[in-house]
Formats: structure tokens, sequence, C-alpha cells
């Protein structure tokens, strides 16, 4: 096994399991505390140790194994978990997060935090120490008597009965069932060891990295349930097992001879070879099952049989019952999701672009030779090629959720720390976009929502003074638009001080004392460097760092940021971003000989237009004055080069509230184009985003069309001039 | 002049064979091409391969000396006017005109890029011996862009330092000043 690849699937998994422990116990204090939420938190704890441990990271699994009793605790109802706790636990996860980090930088024995980690685990052990005393005990002991009782209809002997059906997959998972029984023999005298090869499949299905094996073991042993439990602990998701202590009653021997897959019969014969019962108990066993079938017509579940007899108590049983319904179901999601490296996914990704761009040279080339069948033949696989690509580029895609969900532990922290009172609204965190892009818009999200619950949403008295709900309110939303994704952050909190604003910009020297501007261009001041108007400065934000750089990262995403924002009710951030890496749907369009290519979804309506003369550059669109530009002149095509039709077409096009004419020569057509990046080499290319490979081979450029509309707007009136200028 | 030599598909071959019996020091391999009438070495080992002059896509409001974008089976690969690069006038396609696809290292890993190159003479085997130190001028271009002089023959041909020559950063400086200079 390729161990650096286990151990960065270790980090990933343990990310994941992170998150899902973070989200658990943020809805627990949310909204209350669910069996499924526990064990959501417990299963991550548990199954981190568990990796960890294969690969001997005792920072991890020291560390793992105090939160695991804790959460069992809570799991087992013997310890509440309330906010103080919650925090702990919070914090505890971000410690582990520190550590994978370590782990993930190839530095396994590096504590990033040790006196954190020591206050942590100070802290988990009071807990601890203040829990079980009292009610642990009175919780155990019930079950002790269940388990134990040596008077009444008990069978059997001095043994430990285990029965041990392995999970197929425990091999791969790097667990060796004979390590398991090595280790058993080393707590005590294995008396008698039944190995169970029923499940052994027929030979040309065999796979020999799984396991088909099961064991019936009689351990004469001194340890306890816990111990044996704990010996199991890393299987026990996967496997089948079963304990029975020394003594343990008949209904304990009818239900595991019921769970377990072999037949009744031949269990029982196990049972009475090991010694564990008499064959006169099992008679008596076999006759209380016979018994109940009969009179049952359905079999009765003998976990309710049990139950009805007060033989165990109703919560054990839920318990039991609601791990196995647990464990069910991760098994399904796990086999619905198969991890691909990235790097694989843009390999091929790569390559069925190219195979796209070839096929449709090959039907270009079979087209010349008239022959029907072979045109239609290329046609066909043209097609399921088209396919192949759509659904290779989907893959890339993933849910803007990835990046929300960080965001209710943020929110939660940061209005602890700040004393207000904020409730979070995500929405439309199911909206995909490139996952390259996902994991760039983290930062700058987190600036924005901590900079709206610092300086945004005021504080309680504030909110009740403006006769504003205590709870200030909070909400992502994201969005497909016209071919863009659009996130929206918004705020219910005090909006933007106009005024305060213009004051700072004048005294920054950003804008002259005595400039008019509209509040929009006011509000766009927030995003020059080194601006801010935090009365006082947090360590939150207010350090003047921050817009500025969330614009810059939005723009390098070739993205746009705008804010609106209503003095006292609010301020919306709107981050509208392109997705770079997907097909859309494009209009061609031509200059001279060159082509360029339209996202069609910014196109409104074409029209025929003859060569405007003389400087205005503006058209009368039934009625609507439409600013246009020429794309020859934009792009300076000179007419040496490429005569200038007399009859020219015009593009609407929209974006936004905007809209602008696109003056071009010739309009060819809609086609499916693949966005290829331009590189980094264009980064500073105005009006151009990206490019394409058209169905000859050869390249066509994609213009960005709202960096275009902002040229026809920003400087419609220079602009005009200046061209018109030539022009005449 | 009636057949295209191909040059990628021969010279390159007779070389390779003399490469396994390379001794010690092991001589450098080089790629001459020709820019008008100077001719230029450059060392193969960042040579990815050679095409023909396809059809270029040229992009609007750059830089003369990047002459446009090829498709590279499915690539879109920058191509470099060399002779418009050392400050003379644009490349004029003939029928030897050829691109050299290049690799130059980027912060983010290795870039294609194509040169654009009058024709392509010959790949030659250079000693350590026969590359004299660069002159700190009198190549007639940039004297950083040199790498060395190689003497073949009773000739010198300038080495150059594609490093240099096609520094990303630096072009991409430039790029970004070109379209920074248009209106709006």
């Amino acid at each position: 096994m390729d161990l650096s690849a286990a151990r960065g699937a270790l980090v990933q998994e343990s990310r994941e399991l992170l998150a899902d422990m973070e989200r658990a116990l943020l809805e627990i204090e949310s909204e209350g505390i669910t069996p499924e939420r526990v064990n959501a938190a417990f299963r991550a704890a548990h199954t981190i140790k568990g990796s960890a441990g294969l690969f001997g990271l005792e920072l991890i699994v020291s560390f793992t194994h105090v939160m695991e009793n804790v959460l069992d605790r809570v799991r087992s109802e013997t310890l509440r978990l309330e906010g103080s706790l919650v925090s702990v636990l919070l914090r505890c996860g971000d410690y582990l997060g520190r550590l994978v980090d370590a782990i993930d930088a190839g530095e396994d024995d590096r504590d990033p935090d040790p006196s954190g980690r020591d206050a942590l685990l100070a802290a988990l052990r009071d807990v601890l120490g203040a829990s079980s005393p009292a009610k642990a005990v009175a919780v155990d002991a019930p079950e002790a008597r269940v388990e134990r009782e040596p008077a009444g209809p008990g069978a059997g002997n001095e043994h430990w009965h285990l029965s041990l059906r392995f999970g197929e997959d425990v091999l791969r998972n790097g667990m060796d069932p004979l390590s398991f029984i090595n280790y058993l023999s080393g707590l005590g005298t294995i008396v008698s060891l039944y190995t169970l090869a029923e499940r052994l499949p027929r030979a040309d299905s065999f796979d020999a990295e799984s396991c088909y094996l099961g064991f019936e073991i009689d351990l004469l042993s001194d340890a306890d349930k816990k111990t044996l439990d704990d010996v199991l602990e890393f299987v026990r998701d996967e496997s089948e097992i079963r304990i029975l202590p020394p003594r343990a009653k008949i209904a304990e021997f009818i239900e595991l001879i019921e769970a377990m897959p072999e037949s009744r019969q031949r269990l029982g014969e196990i049972l009475v070879a090991g010694g564990t019962l008499t064959a006169n108990e099992l008679e008596k066993v076999l006759q209380i099952q016979a018994r109940a079938r009969e009179s049952g017509g359905e079999i009765p579940r003998i976990g309710e049989i049990l139950v009805q007899e007060h033989m165990v108590q109703p919560p054990v049983v839920a318990a039991a019952l609601s791990r196995q319904k647990q464990t069910e179901e991760r098994r399904s999601t796990e086999h619905k999701i198969v991890k691909v490296e990235a790097g694989k996914l843009d390999q091929l990704i790569n390559l069925v672009g190219e195979l796209v761009i070839a096929s449709a040279g090959a039907r270009l080339l079979a087209e010349r030779t008239h022959q029907g069948h072979l045109v239609e033949a290329l046609g066909e696989v043209g097609q399921l090629v088209e396919q192949i690509r759509d659904r290779a580029l989907n893959l890339r895609m993933v849910q803007i959720g990835e990046v929300f969900q960080r965001f209710p532990r943020v929110v939660r922290d940061v209005s602890q720390e700040l004393g207000k009172r904020i409730e979070l609204v995500i929405s439309g965190a199911e909206t995909e976009l490139d996952k390259s892009m996902v994991e760039r818009l983290a930062d700058p999200l987190m600036h924005i929502v901590r900079n709206a619950m610092d300086h945004g949403i005021e504080p309680v008295e504030e909110r009740c003074m403006a006769e504003k709900p205590e709870q200030g309110r909070l909400s992502l939303h994201a969005l497909h638009e016209s071919g863009c994704v659009v996130i929206e952050i918004s705020d219910d909190g005090r909006g933007l001080d106009t005024a305060r604003i213009r004051a700072k910009g004048i005294e920054r020297g950003l804008i002259g004392p005595d400039d008019e501007l509209s509040d929009a261009e006011i509000h766009q001041l927030i995003f020059a460097p080194g601006f801010s108007t935090a009365a006082q400065v947090t360590n939150l934000s207010g350090r003047g760092v921050g817009m500025d750089v969330v614009k810059r990262s939005v723009e390098a995403l070739r993205g746009e940021i705008d804010i609106s924002s209503r003095k006292g009710a609010g301020t919306t951030f709107r981050i509208r971003l392109p997705l770079t890496l997907a097909i859309i749907d494009a209009f061609q369009v031509a200059v001279g000989d060159t082509v360029f290519v339209i996202p069609l979804d910014m196109i409104v309506e074409c029209a025929d237009m003859r060569a405007p003369e003389g400087p205005q550059h503006i058209v009368n669109l039934r009625g609507e004055a439409l600013p246009f530009v020429s794309l020859r002149e934009v792009f300076e095509i000179g007419t040496d080069e490429a005569p200038r039709p007399a009859r020219e077409s015009l593009v609407v096009l929209a974006y936004g509230q905007q809209r602008a004419g696109l003056l071009v020569d010739r309009l060819l057509g809609e086609f499916q184009a693949v966005i290829k990046p331009l590189g980094k080499l264009f980064t500073g290319v105005r009006g151009i985003g990206g490019s394409t490979i058209l169905g000859d081979g050869s390249v066509a450029l994609i213009l960005d069309v709202p960096s275009l509309i902002a040229t026809c707007t920003e400087s419609q009136t220079t602009h005009a001039q200046a061209f018109g200028g030539l022009l005449n | 002049m009636t057949t295209l030599p191909t040059p990628a598909a021969g010279k390159p071959a007779t070389t390779r064979q003399a490469a396994p019996e390379a001794p010690v020091a092991a001589p450098q391999q080089y790629l001459t091409f020709r820019l008008g009438d100077e001719r230029f070495a450059i060392s193969i080992q960042s040579i990815r391969e050679i095409i023909e002059f396809p059809g270029l896509t040229s992009i609007p409001l750059t830089p003369g000396f990047l002459a446009g974008v090829i498709n590279l089976r499915g690539a879109v690969v920058p191509v470099i006017d060399l002779s418009v690069r050392f400050g003379r006038a644009a490349t004029e396609v003939g029928r030897r005109t050829c691109i050299v696809i290049v690799e130059v290292e980027t912060e983010d890993g290795l870039q294609a890029l194509g040169v654009i190159v009058d024709a392509v003479d010959e790949v030659v085997d250079v000693e350590a011996a026969q590359i004299e130190t660069r002159p700190n001028f009198g190549s007639g271009i940039r004297a950083d862009f040199v790498a060395g002089m190689l003497r073949l023959g009773n000739r010198f041909v300038v080495a150059l330092d594609l490093d240099k020559v096609l520094s990303a950063e630096e072009l991409e400086q430039m790029i970004g000043i070109a379209a920074g200079a248009q209106p709006g």
C-alpha cells in the first residue's frame, strides 16, 4: 500500500469528519440534542481515533480517546451536553484540525498547541470526573444485572462467549482478524474456537482481499465487558459482534442465534461443543424460539420479546436500533461516493476536450467526402463525445455549500465574542460551481461575513432602539443567474453610513471635498485600499485591510462585487462569478476574418444596422437610447486588414441592470463552446474572458461582456469622441 | 526549397543515437534556427516540439511580440514573435516559417509557449569547450537574452537564454501595460 497516499486519505477523511462533528455540535446547540447528532459527533471522534491509530499518531489517538469517552457518556445519556461543553468540544475539534494540518505538513509528532491541548484535556476530564461517579453507576447497574444475573434462568458457564463475523472489508481497511484473536488470547485463555467458513464463496468469485470468516470463541478471562468491547472497537461498525458474559441469560443466547447469519442448528452445535451451552439448554433455547414463532404467526423480534418481558430497558434497544440504522446509512453513502484526485479529473477533462475537437475535425473531413454513411456514423460519435464532455465537466462542479458550511461556526463564535445575537440563514447551498473557485471564495466571503457581524449588525440595545428584532439576521444566498453564479451576503444591520464614508474618503484623499458622488459611488469607496471607517478597531475587522482584498480576490476570479445598502435597513454584497471551467451556449460573431464568441445568455437580441456615421455612439432601439461600441474600434481592428462592410450587425447585450450594443461585421450563429482559459499571461487583457476552439480547430476569443459594457458605459463620451473623431 | 525540411523529425533522430554513448562531459544539443538573416540557437532541453506554421488567432490590444494563440491539440498556446521581441520588424510568414514549442518555468509550473522562427536549421552537438561566455554587447540583442556564444565551425551563433527572453513575469507585465494603456 502506498503509505503517503493513505496518509493523504487520512488527512482528507479527518477533515471531513471534523466538519461533520462541528456541524452536529452546532445543530445541537441551535436546534437541540438528538441521538443522530450526538452519534455523528461520536462517530467522528471514534473514526478519527481509529484511523490515526493505524498510523501510530499518538497525539491524535490519546486526545480523541478522551473526547470519545465524553461523547460516549453523552450518548448513553449519563452526561448532559450543555452550552459550555459544546464550546469545549468545538475547540477540541479546532485543535484536532490543527493536529491534522501538522500531519498534512509531515510533522506527525509536533503538537501545534501543547498548552491548549492540556487545557482542553483538563476540561474534558473535569466533565468526565464530575459525571462518572454518581450517574454512571446508577445506569450501569441495571445493565450489569441483565448481563450477569447469576441466579434465575442462567445458562452456560464461566466463559465469555464471543461471536465474531468480520465484515468483508476489514482486511482492506487494514485490520487483520488474526491480530484480534491473538490479542484476545492475551486477555485470558481461549477455551474453544470455531472458524465459520460458510460465507466463503465459490472459488471463481473469491476475492483474496475480502474477509469471509467468522469465529465463535469461548474465552476464560477476568476482563470486563468494556475491555473486550474496546478490543473489537475498530471493527465493530463493519462487523457483526456479540459478546455474552459468563452465565448469560438464555434469552441472550436466543438473540445471538437469531442474529447470526448461520443456521440455528449449526450455531447451536458450536455452542454445545464449546461447552457454552449444554445440550439441554440448547434444546430449551430452540423451543422458546419455536413457541414464539407459532404463537405470533409472524416472528416477533427478539428485541421486542425482551422488552415485553422487562429483560431489557427500552432505551437500550432504541440505542441499538439507531446504531444499526446509522451503520446502514453510512454504508450506503460510502457506496455512492468515490473520491478521486483532482489532478486525475483535470487530465480526463483535458483529454475529453481534445476528443471533442478531434471528432469535430473528423466530421468536417467526412463531410468533404460526401459519404452519407460515414458522416452519419461520425455524427453519432460526435454526439456521444459531447455527452461525455458534459458529464466530465460536471465532475468538477461542487456545491457551494462546501464553503458555506464553515459559516455557522464563525457566526456562532463571533456573535458570542461581540455579545450580539445573530441568526445565520443559508440558502442555495446546492448551487454548483467549479471546484477551484469554491476554494478561492472562502477567504473573501469570510471577510464580508465578519465585517457584517462586526460593523453591520448593531448591538442588542441599539437594535431595540431602532425597533428591530433583537436578533440580527445574516443571510448567505447563492444562485445561478445568466451563466454566472451570484452570491449574496446580506445583513439587516445599520447599513453603510454614507456621510462618514464620504468624510473618510476626503480625509484619505480618495475624493475631493467638492466631488458630487451618488450614494452608490460613495459605497464603492470602501473597496479602496486602506479604507476603514470603524470607530474602534476590534480584533475581528476594522484594520482597514479587507474590503480591498476582497475586491481583488473576486476580480482575480474574473468576478465582480457590488454593494447595495440602505441606512438603517442593512447592506447586501453581491458577488457575481463566471463558471470558469464550463461549457457555455455561445454565439459567434465576426469582425473581418476574426471570429469572436459571446456567451449567449448575455445577448438580448440582434439587429441589422447601417454603419454609424459621426461621433454619436447611441442608437435608437424602439425608442430606447442604447449606447453601443464597435468591436472593431474597441479592439482596433484596422480597416485595411478587414474592410468595413456597409451594413453591420448590432448585438444587444445585457449584463445585470445595464444594456449596451456591440457593433460587429457579421453574425455567425449559435454553438456550444468549451471555455479554455487563456492563462496568466493574459490576465491584464481587457474585454476578453477566455478562448474556445472552433470546429475547424482554430482558436476563437470569448468576449468578457461585463468589462466590455464597462468600457461602453464608463467612458461613453470620451470613447465616442475619440473614435468618432478618428472616423471623421 | 521545393520540400519543407523536416528538422524536427530528421535531425534529432540522428543526434539521439549519439546520446547513449555520451562521455562524462556530455555534449549539449542545441537547435539552430534563423530569424531574418541571423542565426540563433536554443538548448533542446526546453523544446517540446516543432510544428509547421498554422493559422494564428491574434489577440486584440496586446503588444506586437505576442503574435497570437494557436490550438495545440486542444490546449491554447500563446505564440511569441521573437523578431518583435528583439526589437525588429514583425516576422513575415513564409514557406519555411515554423513554430517552436518550448516550455518555460513560471510560478505556476511549466508553461508552453510557441516561438515563431523563419526557418529551423539543425540540431548540433556542442562541447562545453565550444561555448564562450556572453559578450557584454555586440550580439545585437539585449545582453541578458544571451546565454552564451556557440562556436560552430568558423562562426559564432548566439545561444538564447529562454527563461529571460520568454520571462513570464516580464511578458505579462508588458501585456498588462499595453492593455491598460487603452482608452476605457
